[in-house]
C-alpha cells in the first residue's frame, strides 16, 4: 500500500450493458468519473449503480477478496473488482477503461454471467475429500506441516472464475475442465487423506476435458487474484498421472516422454523424430505441412542433426537424474 | 559503447525447423556489433513438456545449460520464448531453494559441472532493448520500414508469468499491455499495429493433442492482425513463428475463413531495417511467402 496522499483523476468508463430478457444486442454506456487513488474497481461499480443507473447489475458480497463474486473484466483482463485498485488499473491501461463481464457470451444482465459451466467443471473433478472415515476413529488423522504445505496454495482458490474465463482453451473447447477445476482437483489429489486418487486422476487424464489440452499460456497464473498459480498445479497433475501409472500411451504422453528419449540420443531435439514418436502412424496427417516445410529447407533428417557437444555428459545425466517412468 | 557479449542458447528449432532464425540472429548481431558465443554443449530445454514427465531431470538439464554460460562468465541470451521461460524458471527455482540447488548440483558434479547462479538469462529481444538500446538501433537503421503496418505477436512465454519475466529483463513489461516489440517496430521505422491477440497464445504447445484448439488460436491471431490492416506480423518466438507461418491451412479451416500473413522473426525485422539482404535473413525459408521484400 502506497503512502502517497489521496489524489483524484478523471477516468472514462465504457460499461457493458445487456439484459438477456429484453435486449437483442448488448450496448455500452459511457461515464466520465472523478476517481480517487484509494478506490477499487468495485467502488466504481457501486457508484455507477448508486449515482447513475439503479438498474445496473453486478455480483458483489464480501468486499474483502474472499467470496469470489465480483470478478469482471477490465480492458479484457480478468479482475477481482474488490481487490484491484483503480490507481493500478489506470497505471496499466490509461484513463479509458472498459468494464465487461468475465464472459460476454455468458452475460445474463450487465456484469452478471451464467457461471453454470464453471460450476459443472468444478463439480466434475469431485472437489471434496473422499475418505472412508471410521465412525469412531481411535486417533486423529495426522497431516504434517510439509504435507499441508503441498496443497495450501491451491486451497486459497475462491472460485471467482477469473482464470476460467481468461483461459483460451475454455473459450474454444467446451469439454475442457479449465484451470480452476484443475487447481481444485490438485488440492485434493495432494491431500494425503484423500482416497479417490486414481479415479479422479483418470478423469483428469481423459482427452478433451483433461490436463493434456492445456496450451501452457500462463494466463491463469497471471490473472489469479489469490496467487493459486493454476498452471503450476496442472504441471503437477501431469507428473502425478505418470507417477501413479494413470497416464496411458497417447499422443500427449508420448510427446512429453519423447523429449527425454530425444535428449538422451542427441542432446538437442530431433524434431521430426519427436513428432513420429508422439503420433505413430497418425503422422500421415502432418505430411502435407511437412512437405511444404521440406521444400523450404525446414526439415532436417535424423542423420543431419547437429548433436550437442559433450553428449556423454547429457547421456550420463539422463541416466542418473531420471525420476519418472513410463 | 562497450562491446556486448553473450552466451547464445540457440534452442533446437533454430538449428532445424527455423534455420532463418539462426541466420538472422547472427546477421543482426554482426550488424549491431554484438558478440555471441554459441553454447554448443547445450541440450534441449524440454520445451515445457519434459517437465510434465520428469521435473527433476528437466531442472538438471537446464541447470547444465546455464552452468556452461556461467563458465564463460556471460549472460545467457535465448532466441526462443519457451527456452527463455524454461531456463529462467530453472534459475528462479534453484536460486531461491538451496536444498533443490544442492540436489541438482550433486548430479551436475558427476560430470564435473556446477550451477552457481552467476549468469543472468535474457531473451535477445530484451538484450537489444535493455543493453544495446533502441536509440542506438535507430541510429543504425538504413532502410526504415516506414511503408509497413507491422503486427507484433509477443508469445506467451516472454510475457507470462510476468513476475518471473520481470526478474530477467530491466525494462518492465506488462503481460496485458506489453510494449517491447511495439517499441522495436517503431525504432525500425515501422508502424505498430494494435490488436487484441497480440499478447495471446498461438496454441503451439497443444498442437498435437488438441489440434482444433491450437489451430483456432493461430487463426484468431492472424485474423486479428489482418483485420487491423497489418501488412505482416513479427514475433520473438520461433514456436509462434512455426504456428503462424506453417499452419495457415489448419488455422483457416478452424476459424472458417482464409487467413495468412507473412510472419517475420524479430531478428529478421531488425535485419531488414539495418540493411541485411533477404539471403542473410533466410527469407526463402518461410512457408507463407515473404512477398514484400
Amino acid at each position: 500500500m502506497s503512502t502517497h496522499a489521496i489524489t483524484t483523476q478523471k477516468v472514462n468508463f465504457k460499461v457493458f450493458r445487456f439484459n438477456a430478457d429484453e435486449d437483442y444486442l448488448p450496448y455500452y454506456d459511457s461515464y466520465e468519473m472523478e476517481v480517487t487513488s484509494e478506490e477499487v474497481v468495485l467502488d466504481i461499480l457501486n457508484r455507477i449503480k448508486w449515482d447513475h443507473d439503479g438498474s445496473f447489475s453486478y455480483r458483489r458480497s464480501c468486499r474483502h477478496g474472499i467470496c469470489g463474486a465480483c470478478a469482471i473484466k477490465v480492458n479484457g483482463r480478468s479482475t477481482l473488482a474488490c481487490k484491484e485498485r483503480m490507481h493500478d488499473m489506470v497505471e496499466l491501461f490509461g484513463k479509458d477503461l472498459t468494464l465487461e463481464p468475465l464472459s460476454i457470451k455468458r452475460a445474463i444482465k450487465d456484469m452478471i454471467i451464467d457461471k453454470a459451466d464453471f460450476w459443472e467443471k468444478h463439480a466434475a473433478v469431485k472437489p471434496y475429500l473422499i475418505s472412508d472415515v471410521e465412525e469412531h476413529p481411535e486417533h486423529e488423522h495426522l497431516v504434517t506441516p510439509e504435507e499441508a504445505e503441498e496443497l495450501l496454495e491451491a486451497d486459497l482458490c475462491i472460485q471467482c472464475g477469473a482464470c476460467h474465463y481468461a483461459c483460451p482453451v475454455v473459450e474454444i473447447n467446451s469439454d475442457f475442465f479449465g484451470p480452476a477445476a484443475f487447481a481444485k482437483a490438485y488440492r485434493f489429489e495432494a491431500d494425503v487423506r484423500d482416497e479417490a486418487h486414481i479415479s479422479r486422476l483418470e478423469d483428469l487424464h481423459a482427452e478433451q476435458q483433461g490436463v493434456w489440452d492445456c496450451v501452457k499460456c500462463y494466463e491463469c497464473a497471471e490473472v489469479c487474484p489469490k496467487d493459486v498459480n493454476p498452471i503450476e498445479k496442472i504441471t503437477k497433475l501431469h507428473q502425478m498421472l505418470f507417477k501413479e501409472g494413470v497416464a496411458t500411451s497417447n499422443v500427449a504422453t508420448r510427446h512429453a516422454v519423447g523429449f527425454k528419449h530425444s535428449i538422451a540420443r542427441n542432446g538437442v531435439l530431433d524434431e521430426g523424430g519427436l513428432v513420429l514418436y508422439s503420433e505413430g502412424p497418425a503422422i500421415v496427417k502432418h505430411l502435407p505441412v511437412a512437405f511444404k516445410m521440406f521444400t523450404k529447407g525446414k526439415i532436417v533428417p535424423p542423420w543431419g542433426i547437429t548433436k550437442s557437444q559433450n553428449l556423454d555428459e547429457i547421456k550420463k545425466l539422463v541416466k542418473s537424474s531420471s525420476t519418472a517412468k513410463f | 559503447m562497450k562491446k556486448l557479449k553473450y552466451a547464445l542458447f540457440t534452442g533446437c528449432t533454430a538449428k532445424q525447423s527455423t534455420p532463418e532464425q539462426m541466420k538472422s540472429t547472427l546477421a543482426v548481431a554482426n550488424k549491431l556489433g554484438i558478440e555471441l558465443v554459441e553454447l554448443v554443449e547445450a541440450s534441449c530445454c524440454g520445451a515445457s513438456h519434459l517437465q510434465d514427465f520428469d521435473d527433476f531431470l528437466s531442472l538438471v538439464l537446464n541447470a547444465r545449460n546455464i552452468a556452461y554460460a556461467e563458465k564463460h562468465g556471460l549472460t545467457m541470451v535465448t532466441i526462443c520464448n519457451t527456452c527463455q521461460l524454461n531456463t529462467a524458471m530453472t534459475k528462479h527455482r534453484l536460486d531461491k531453494d538451496e536444498k533443490l540447488k544442492a540436489r541438482v548440483n550433486e548430479k551436475l558434479a558427476e560430470v564435473g559441472l556446477e550451477y552457481k547462479g552467476t549468469s543472468q538469462i535474457t531473451h535477445f529481444l530484451y538484450a537489444i532493448i535493455d543493453d544495446f538500446g533502441l536509440e542506438e538501433v535507430k541510429k543504425l537503421v538504413v532502410k526504415p520500414l516506414s511503408q509497413f503496418n507491422i503486427a507484433p505477436f509477443y508469445g506467451c512465454h516472454n510475457i507470462r508469468p510476468s513476475e518471473l519475466q520481470n526478474e530477467t529483463h530491466k525494462s518492465p513489461e506488462s503481460a496485458y499491455r506489453p510494449t517491447s516489440l511495439d517499441d522495436l517496430i517503431i525504432a525500425c521505422g515501422g508502424a505498430n499495429v494494435d490488436y487484441e491477440e497480440k499478447n495471446k497464445c498461438c496454441g503451439f504447445h497443444a498442437e498435437l493433442q488438441a489440434q482444433h484448439t491450437a489451430a483456432t488460436l493461430t487463426g484468431k491471431a492472424i485474423a486479428g492482425a489482418m483485420d487491423n490492416n497489418a501488412d505482416w506480423m513479427v514475433t520473438p518466438c520461433p514456436l509462434c513463428h512455426l504456428k503462424l507461418d506453417t499452419q495457415t491451412a489448419h488455422a483457416s479451416h478452424a476459424i472458417g475463413r482464409d487467413v495468412a500473413l507473412p510472419v517475420l522473426h524479430m531478428q529478421q525485422m531488425v535485419g531488414l531495417a539495418l540493411g541485411c539482404t533477404p539471403d542473410e535473413l533466410g527469407l526463402k525459408h518461410h512457408v507463407t511467402k515473404v512477398d514484400f521484400v
